[in-house]
């Protein structure tokens, strides 16, 4: 009795093994999208994705990492096409010859958040990088990703124009997601800087308030980017390059600007396709 | 506390209702967990047994790597797995890095220390004396083996659940390897990780009920038969 039930245990495993087996395949016809966080945490790239794969017959393998490792991915071949929003490092990576065509598809912002109390004393303040001053001068705890992300990235932009090097103890960081952070500066009434979408998703969750908004430093702008071929003989330039087209195609730019309304009531992300950094 | 009982009342609708994207999320974790520990077992009974019935210089050095391998953290094999499988690493021309199989790797890779080494301690249970008198009524040496794996079989289902059990709820490598891609590689433990980053706290907690539920089910079913009296 023992050995036939111990028989059938082992079979039903092999027979769950060898349908994963059957089940996995052909990986000729995939785009690797190197990608943020905050792209897929939106929701935006559930959306995007399956659009795109019905289009083209491609299959994406969405890699969703902070902004610093989809670009390192990208330089090494490990990616295809890479979706991303920290322009200062992207122009540098374009520069030295790792991505190329560099277009802009959207924008949202950033928001400098903060507990009611705000011991700082800049709610209204119109400058990010005074606000910052303030938060630094007087102590006040302030929760930094500390991951590389395109926020975080900005954020230390923040920091040196504002001529503040931020350090503990009043400086904590949380090596974590957007989501996560938020959390962290919830629970410690802590300020901290956060994009629109993750701040409305987790709106029911943190009693944060917006303390600065609409200066045009906090402007979160999202390139797409095509990875040079020489990266590495397996890079898929053909899907990559298609990938790009269809984040620019005004069809898709139309999803991204109703992106959002029906769930948050105003759009996540503003579509700006054709657009310069000029113009920003 | 409400999002704790609103967690466990999605846990229930969305057990009950069929969500697709949610059984799918469950089969394919129970997919890849199988196909680890099956792997594992291959690997891991055989190395077991070879460790605890031979002696050879060094044999203690081995089982002590086996015994640090039982603890391997998940993130450190999901990192060398990876870079392993990078298009541009030695294993690129096998295309398998973010796909169900890299995670069957990694995780069998988990799993096989585990395994030996409870069918090591599972093996060395059974008494020399037992062995010896198997020699003596003339068993040949494979022979003596297979029963004495057979008289440690109870033990060694142990593997079986500590294998499993060890990779269904690990996250590291999964997260790691397969890159928690909707539809393809998102696993009940990588899609709990990525429903608390996007803050709905209610699916997350689903998505645990059900791993326990998965976890408390197989375990079950081994012990089960663990437990069995011979007849």
């Amino acid at each position: 009795m023992t050995t036939r039930l111990g028989r059938c245990a082992v079979l039903v495993l092999i027979g769950v093994a060898l349908s994963a087996v059957a089940g996995a395949q052909a990986p000729s016809r995939t785009v690797i999208l190197s990608t943020t966080t905050s792209t897929q945490d939106s929701g935006l790239l559930d959306v995007l994705v399956p659009l795109f794969e019905k289009h083209t017959g491609y299959t994406v393998k969405t890699i969703s990492v902070g902004t610093g490792q989809a670009l390192a991915l990208a330089a090494r071949g490990e990616a295809d096409v890479t979706l991303c929003h920290a322009p200062a490092l992207e122009k540098k990576y374009v520069a030295e010859g790792k991505m190329q065509d560099r277009r802009l598809v959207m924008y949202n912002d950033f928001l400098l958040v903060g507990p009611e109390a705000d011991p700082a004393r800049i709610k209204g303040e119109r400058s990010v990088v005074d606000a910052l001053k303030k938060i630094a001068t007087a102590g006040a705890r302030f929760v930094s990703r500390g991951d590389k992300s395109g926020t975080h990235i900005l954020e230390q932009n923040l920091w040196k124009q504002a001529d503040v090097t931020p350090a503990s103890p009043w400086y904590i960081e949380s090596g974590q997601g957007m989501g996560a952070t938020l959390g962290i500066a919830n629970d410690r009434q802590a300020y901290t800087l956060s994009d629109r979408a993750t701040l409305l998703a987790f709106s029911k969750r943190v009693d944060l308030k917006t303390m600065v908004e609409g200066d045009r430093l906090l402007l979160n702008v999202y390139s797409v980017m095509e990875v040079n071929p020489a990266n590495g003989p397996k890079v898929n330039v053909v899907g990559g390059k298609a990938f790009a087209a269809f984040m620019l195609a005004p069809e898709t730019q139309a999803v991204i600007k109703s992106f959002g309304v029906d769930k948050y009531g105003q759009p996540l992300f503003v579509p700006i396709a054709g657009k310069k950094d000029e113009d920003f | 506390m409400d999002v704790l009982v609103e967690g466990v009342r999605q846990a229930v609708a969305l057990l009950l209702g069929g969500d697709r994207e949610i059984l799918g999320v469950l089969w394919l974790s129970l997919q890849v967990s199988s196909a680890a520990t099956l792997i594992a077992l291959l690997l891991g009974i055989p190395a077991g047994a070879v460790l605890a019935l031979s002696r050879f210089p060094g044999r203690t050095l081995v089982v002590s790597a086996v015994n640090t391998g039982m603890g391997l953290p998940p993130v450190v094999v999901g990192l060398f797995v990876t870079i392993l499988l990078w298009r541009s690493g030695p294993l690129g021309g096998w295309e398998i890095l973010y796909t169900p199989a890299a995670i069957i790797l990694a995780q069998a890779l988990i799993a096989s220390p585990i395994v030996t080494g409870i069918t090591l301690a599972a093996v060395q249970n059974v008494p020399a004396k037992f062995r010896l008198q198997l020699i003596a009524l003339g068993a040949s040496r494979p022979q003596m083996v297979w029963v004495t794996l057979r008289e440690a079989r109870l033990p060694m289902l142990a593997a079986v659940m500590a294998g499993f059990g060890g990779v269904i709820s690990e996250i590291g490598a999964s997260l790691m390897v397969g890159g928690n891609i909707k539809g393809q590689t998102r696993t009940l433990t990588t899609a709990m990780v990525l429903e608390t980053g996007k803050g709905n706290f209610e699916i997350a907690i689903a998505l645990s009920i059900l791993l326990l539920l998965l976890v408390f089910g197989i375990n079950w079913a081994l012990t089960a038969i663990q437990q069995r009296r011979p007849a």
